[in-house]
């Protein structure tokens, strides 16, 4: 994936090489903004040329996640319209050399974009970077169709309760139904001693109810929100526990075979302390 | 997979309660439907054989991404003799 063409336009057969995954929900607030932020930063450590598209247009906030919000002057309605190139929307992150954001229009909404426009876009990016991440708005709406039109491979988002799982349910159907499927299932905010003392759905209990591949399981983890306050993406945290399983489901997306991270290792320190304790006396 | 050791408690009515939701938003089938399809059935059945209808039981089953309908039908035993 990392041999790039050059790209010649047009079709998708004459286009680059080019990823596009594409990040979705159907509820929102579960992490998908997150999540696109957070592997495309880790894609781009890996060394691959990433470009991230923020699909919500109306409410633009990959921008903010990124840190990358005072560097805006194009956004992906203007690439569509033609205001602008593609090259001039894609803002480069200076802290990893080969990330790009798409920012979305914040003045307009979803209806200024169609799913054709999405795979013209993704179709010229193809030749410009290795994966594309796009960021879909929550809803099943426009704005996911738009989302979903140009992937290569859909990943869903979705945490250990009951809401998320039943909209999850809905956008896999719905992503069957388009033929774009089968999509690969992320489990966020993972809180293991709920799990343990029988008070939140064990990711095992997910999977048999949504039957579909499990790519990644993300312990909720306070870094997030510190990561996103001052606006650098958590994989860039090597101690976070969130950062190190963004960056797994990162590999396992460019192909390589992961193992899955100990959630029980969660209580982290306090634990070790204690056993510590416990044996010096 | 296991990936974490535990006992169940609200975790486990999420999960019951969801497997029921999930087959119904999958097949577009309203919780009060499956009444209405129950009686039609054993309507439908009672004209050929003798049903009992108390203890007929339907639900739909998941297995995997797919659902089953499965219908439990017990007949009654025949009463003497069948006129031809």
């Amino acid at each position: 994936m990392t041999g790039r063409k050059k790209s010649s336009n047009n079709s998708s057969e004459a286009a680059g090489n080019g990823k596009v995954i594409t990040i979705t929900s159907g509820k929102g607030g579960v992490g998908k903004t997150t999540a696109t932020a957070n592997l495309g930063a880790a894609l781009a450590a890996e060394g691959y040329k990433v470009c991230c598209i923020d699909g919500d247009i109306g409410l633009r906030n990959l921008d903010v996640v990124l840190g990358l919000e005072n560097r805006i002057v194009y956004d992906v309605v203007d690439v569509i319209e033609g205001r602008c190139k593609l090259r001039q929307a894609m803002i480069r992150d200076k802290r990893l050399p080969e990330l790009y954001l798409i920012p979305a229009a914040q003045t307009r909404d979803k209806s200024a974009i169609s799913p054709s426009d999405m795979v013209r876009l993704a179709d010229e990016l193809r030749g410009e970077v290795d994966y594309i991440v796009i960021d879909s708005p929550a809803g099943i709406e426009r704005g996911f169709r738009n989302a979903i039109a140009p992937a290569d491979e859909i990943v869903i988002i979705t945490n250990p309760e009951v809401s998320a799982v039943r909209d999850a349910d809905r956008i896999i159907g719905l992503i069957e139904a388009e033929q774009k499927g089968p999509a690969k299932l992320v489990i966020n905010r993972l809180n293991a001693k709920m799990v343990q003392r029988g008070d939140m759905l064990a990711p095992e209990d997910v999977l048999e109810l949504l039957a579909i591949e499990l790519i990644g399981l993300v312990p909720e983890d306070e870094h997030v929100i510190v990561s996103s306050n001052s606006g650098s993406p958590i994989v860039l945290n090597e101690k976070s526990r969130a950062g190190q399983a963004f960056r797994n489901i990162a590999k396992r997306l460019a192909g390589q075979t992961v193992p899955f991270m100990d959630m029980a290792a969660d209580d982290g320190l306090l634990n070790r302390l204690g056993k510590f304790m416990g044996r010096g006396g | 997979m296991n990936f974490l050791g535990r006992n169940r408690k609200s975790a486990n009515s999420a999960k019951e309660r969801l497997k029921l939701v999930l087959i119904h938003d999958r097949t577009d089938l309203p919780p009060g439907m499956m009444e209405d399809l129950r009686d039609e059935l054993i309507e439908v059945i009672s004209r050929h054989i003798n049903v009992d209808r108390d203890r007929v039981r339907i639900q739909v089953n998941q297995d995997g991404r797919e659902q089953q309908l499965v219908a439990e039908i017990p007949l009654k035993a025949a009463t003497r003799s069948r006129s031809r």
